[in-house]
């Protein structure tokens, strides 16, 4: 683990993202967003809170509701704790996620939890700083899907990265993770 | 026309315990057929399903059809290096002796082109067809978009 948060110290800026590297602090981050309530965001706002971040989009059948329900059920557990976190879905489709899209999406999960998108270069910027890959995938007609970087980002209230949920791990690790990056 | 058919399907739904019907073929059980509600008939749907071969065969879930969606598919989530994906899954096998789930992260049918927004509490009919059992047809029973599966009394997972 040490090693791994080595790799994600260093970077050139216009190198390949891998997927073995692990996003920068939230310090070091240079994105800036719109929220569904159409607001700028910037990674800067969200240092002085612990942060629990992951990618996905709203066409998304499966991974993403199912993260979006996990990621409802840990705040229900976290209770008032809970209110201490940003908490946000930033999209990887931003031409179909507009943040009146995204508005719509996100009243179906907890109210804490916002929805990130902008331009494609905006786009761009947040999936390299935190280190996630995304891709179009071309589907019958003009139809298409992403394939995107899965787990839930959380990082320390100085902006520090803490720690990655995995799609698929076990639920039980997850609130304790969570509350690691609250202390 | 299709939409009549649908509306006409969706509305014979109040029962909520379509879900936990079980339906046979062969030696083939399908239970726990189960779908989200979906924001408008854009997006695409997903269905879920338990199936569990008491045979001495093998067999596979090939293909799935429903009057639901122009273009439904089998997938499966796929994950690699942390990146989910999801492939067209030809085949799904069901061993012999063995049950398996197509299920939230993992196999899944892909509804697309919904003739209709699925709505919680709604319906609707979806075949199954296998290579060696042939085909069978399971109620659908769309649930919340937080649901985890549906509330059968004799569910065992
Ligand atoms: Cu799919």
């Amino acid at each position: 683990m040490a090693f791994m948060l080595g790799l994600g110290a260093y970077r050139t800026s216009n190198g390949p993202v891998l997927n073995a590297d692990l996003p920068l602090s939230m310090s070091e981050m240079s994105w800036q967003l719109t929220d569904h309530r159409k607001r700028a965001v910037r990674s800067a706002d969200w240092i002085g809170r612990s942060t629990m971040v992951f990618f996905g989009f709203t066409w998304c059948p499966d991974v993403c509701p199912t993260t979006l329900s996990d990621i409802s059920g840990w705040l229900e557990e976290l209770g008032p704790d809970a209110d201490r976190l940003n908490i946000a879905l930033i999209s990887v489709d931003p031409d179909r996620d507009t943040p009146d899209v995204l508005a719509e999406y996100v009243a179906n999960f907890d109210p804490r939890i916002a929805g990130l998108t902008g331009t494609p270069s905006q786009i761009a910027q947040a999936a390299e700083d935190f280190r996630v890959s995304y891709r179009k995938v071309p589907r019958d007609g003009d139809d298409y899907t992403m394939d995107h970087t899965a787990g839930v980002f959380l990082f320390y209230p100085d902006g520090r990265f803490a720690s990655i949920i995995d799609f698929h791990e076990d639920r039980r690790f997850a609130v304790p993770k969570i509350r690691r990056a609250l202390s | 026309m299709k939409h009549l058919l649908l509306a006409a399907t969706l509305s014979l739904t109040a029962s909520a315990a379509f879900a936990c019907e079980t339906v046979t073929v062969g030696d083939l059980s399908v239970e726990h057929g189960w779908s989200k509600v979906t924001i408008g008939a854009g997006r695409p749907g997903v269905f879920y399903v338990s199936i569990s071969n008491a045979g001495a065969t093998d067999d596979a879930l090939v293909g799935i059809s429903t009057p639901a969606a122009g273009m439904p598919m089998l997938h499966e989530t796929v994950l690699k290096d942390g990146v989910a994906s999801m492939p067209h899954a030809m085949s799904i096998p069901v061993l012999a002796g063995q049950s398996v789930q197509l299920s939230p992260g993992g196999y899944h049918g892909m509804l697309m082109g919904l003739t209709a927004a699925l709505k919680e509490g709604d319906s609707f009919p979806v075949t199954l067809s296998f290579e060696k059992a042939g085909e069978v047809t399971v109620n659908v029973e769309v649930l919340s978009v937080r649901a985890e599966g549906p509330d059968c009394a004799d569910a065992e997972q």
